[in-house]
């Protein structure tokens, strides 16, 4: 038997960061259907909690969609006081979905077939 | 002429044609064209307040009191008026911002001036917090954050988030157009709906499901291949002419999203999905003034090309109280900028910070950015971008930024910035600064009872 390949989650899934003052919310939207139960097992708040350890969340929170093959992390904290108070040029974390997305998933060979993107991406 | 009121039961259209103060001004002529083309019941919104543009409407309304309403509100309107009036299509928005009464006037001198018949606009009012006699409540409201750290010493403005129930009590009443100020963004669908399919107002199934089409239209094209693309994994047709949203709401709330007829964009699960989850925490608990929507068992269906509905949203009663924004001044950001490029031009960049450092010690915290190496991730503090490897990028924009309460104190940042010319590093060039006034925000939650929103035509004149 052949040993998963590691990717970045964003050949896996998608998504989209959103503010509201100093907490940052970032949905993780599977590619197809069958990748799902991998990001339910490998996309956990401590491991999405270890990504974003400099931002220094207080809390990590992660709600579950499976109609919608997607998840949903609450950070709580994360954005040096939100929209008006940060001095980062993005002061929304817009960027922060792509931080998520490069979380690296092992993927086992029988659903290697259903990852977006190429190898050499 | 007003088209024959449609029977509650027909779908209702509500395109959306700004997603924010600053959207294009060209996205509301193919929506409202494509709303004509649909036939009946039709409303256009415009949502143009972010949590920050009402704090910077009311400086602006302080500079002038006839302004502090969306500095953009004649060029968004300009296109449409006509066409809306013409055919019916009753405007909805909260371009009315720090000042719904400037923006209803200038609205109707507007019309006077394109040689339109007076139409009827309708105020919503009642989210302004900001005077004195509803300090005590802003006291009560904040806690330890309203004298600790002086949030209402310096507060520019304080609104509550307003609900649906007075924008379709004006619909209701025959205005033409609502302008409102601070009022949640998906009840500007909310409020159109609600007069039209004259739901209870405690049908919380209906409202949570009008709501969540509120919520994908607030955005403008970010439902609709806006905000998405991504080359190689989320390939958007023809995204210089991206669509404006349009929502079919029936009946019983629920919605279809589609968009004109030969735009650009992409409307499809994946774009819908990612736009659902914009900006909420507990799927299962979007608070709203109108409703709390329960998203936990939602499905989004593609019924064709461009075409998705959304459905299984539930609604529980609305929360008691309301969410209100406190703004207030905040010191002085000041920025500058300089780029490197070439052999060794990480290096210089790095340089170039540490030689800030050591000359703007008083400036406390220094926000160091290696624009080219590493930038936006990282945070203030600077931890991520201490432990980012150093590397042989070869073209670098250094960016510094500090927040100082004294004025005087902040220049000194773009003044060094600016030395760097001749006291800094080799190659150092393109030096951009800047240096402005910040507000900051606090949240808090009030009793819906303190608030009481309201709406009031305006008189013609």
């Amino acid at each position: 038997m052949s040993e998963p390949r590691i990717v970045p989650l964003y050949r896996l899934a998608h998504g989209r960061t959103g503010d509201k003052g100093n907490r940052s919310n970032i949905s993780v939207i599977a590619w197809h259907p069958a990748l799902w139960p991998l990001l339910v097992e490998q996309v956990t708040e401590a491991r999405v909690a270890a990504q974003f350890v400099h931002r220094r969340p207080t809390k990590v929170t992660r709600h579950l969609l499976p109609n919608l093959q997607a998840m949903n992390f609450v950070l709580d904290e994360v954005l040096d006081g939100g929209v008006n108070d940060a001095l980062n040029l993005d002061s929304h974390g817009k960027a922060l979905a792509f931080l998520l997305l490069d979380l690296e998933i092992a993927v086992p060979q029988e659903l290697q077939a259903h990852l977006a993107g190429r190898d050499d991406d | 002429m007003q088209p024959d009121p449609a029977p509650s039961s027909s779908p209702l259209r509500i395109g959306c044609a700004a997603g924010f103060s600053g959207d294009r001004t060209d996205a509301a002529g193919p929506v409202v064209e494509a709303l004509i083309a649909a036939g009946g019941p039709a409303f256009l919104i415009f949502e143009c307040l972010a949590e920050r543009t009402l704090a910077l409407a009311q400086l602006a309304r302080r500079v002038d009191p006839d302004h502090g309403y969306e500095p953009l509100l004649e060029a968004l309107l300009r296109p449409v008026l006509a066409r809306c009036l013409a055919h019916g299509i009753r405007i909805v928005s909260n371009f009315g911002a720090a000042n719904p009464r400037g923006a209803a006037r200038r609205i109707a001198g507007l019309a006077a001036e394109l040689g339109l018949a007076p139409p009827r606009i309708a105020v919503v009012e009642g989210d302004d917090l900001g005077s004195a006699e509803k300090r005590p409540l802003l006291e009560a409201a904040l806690g330890d954050a309203a004298g600790v750290d002086g949030a209402l010493a310096t507060m520019v403005c304080a609104n509550a988030y307003l609900g649906a129930e007075p924008i379709a009590d004006a619909l209701l009443a025959g205005a033409q157009i609502v302008v409102t100020g601070r009022v949640a963004d998906p009840s500007l669908t909310v409020g159109p709906a609600l007069a039209h399919h004259g739901w209870p107002r405690d049908d919380w199934d209906r409202l949570a499901r009008a709501t969540m089409a509120g919520h994908l239209l607030e955005c403008g094209a970010q439902v609709s291949g806006g905000y998405y693309a991504d080359p190689g994994y989320k390939e958007i047709p023809d995204l210089a002419h991206v669509g404006y949203p349009i929502a079919e709401i029936d009946a019983d709330g629920h919605c279809t999203i589609t968009k004109p007829a030969g735009s650009g964009g992409r409307i499809d699960a994946h774009t819908v999905t990612e736009q659902l989850l914009y900006e909420v925490h507990d799927p299962a608990a979007y608070l709203t003034p109108d409703v709390v929507a329960d998203l936990s068992e939602a499905r989004v269906i593609e019924l064709g090309p461009n075409r998705v509905r959304l459905e299984g949203v539930r609604g529980h009663p609305r929360p008691a109280t309301l969410k209100v924004n406190v703004f207030s001044e905040q010191g002085w950001l000041a920025e500058g900028e300089i780029s490197y490029a070439g052999a060794r031009a990480e290096s210089r960049a790095r340089l170039a910070a540490e030689v800030l450092r050591q000359r703007l010690p008083s400036l406390g915290r220094l926000r160091v950015d290696l624009i080219g190496s590493g930038s936006v991730f990282g945070d203030d503090a600077g931890t991520w971008l201490e432990a980012l490897p150093r590397g042989g990028a070869r073209d670098v924009r250094l960016r510094i930024a500090a927040l100082h309460d004294d004025r005087a104190e902040a220049e000194r940042l773009p003044r060094e910035v600016t030395a760097l010319y001749t006291c800094g590093p080799a190659g150092g060039g393109g030096v951009r600064t800047g240096l402005r006034q910040r507000l900051s925000t606090r949240s808090c939650f009030v009793p819906r009872g303190d608030v009481p929103a309201r709406f009031a035509m305006l008189e013609a004149t």
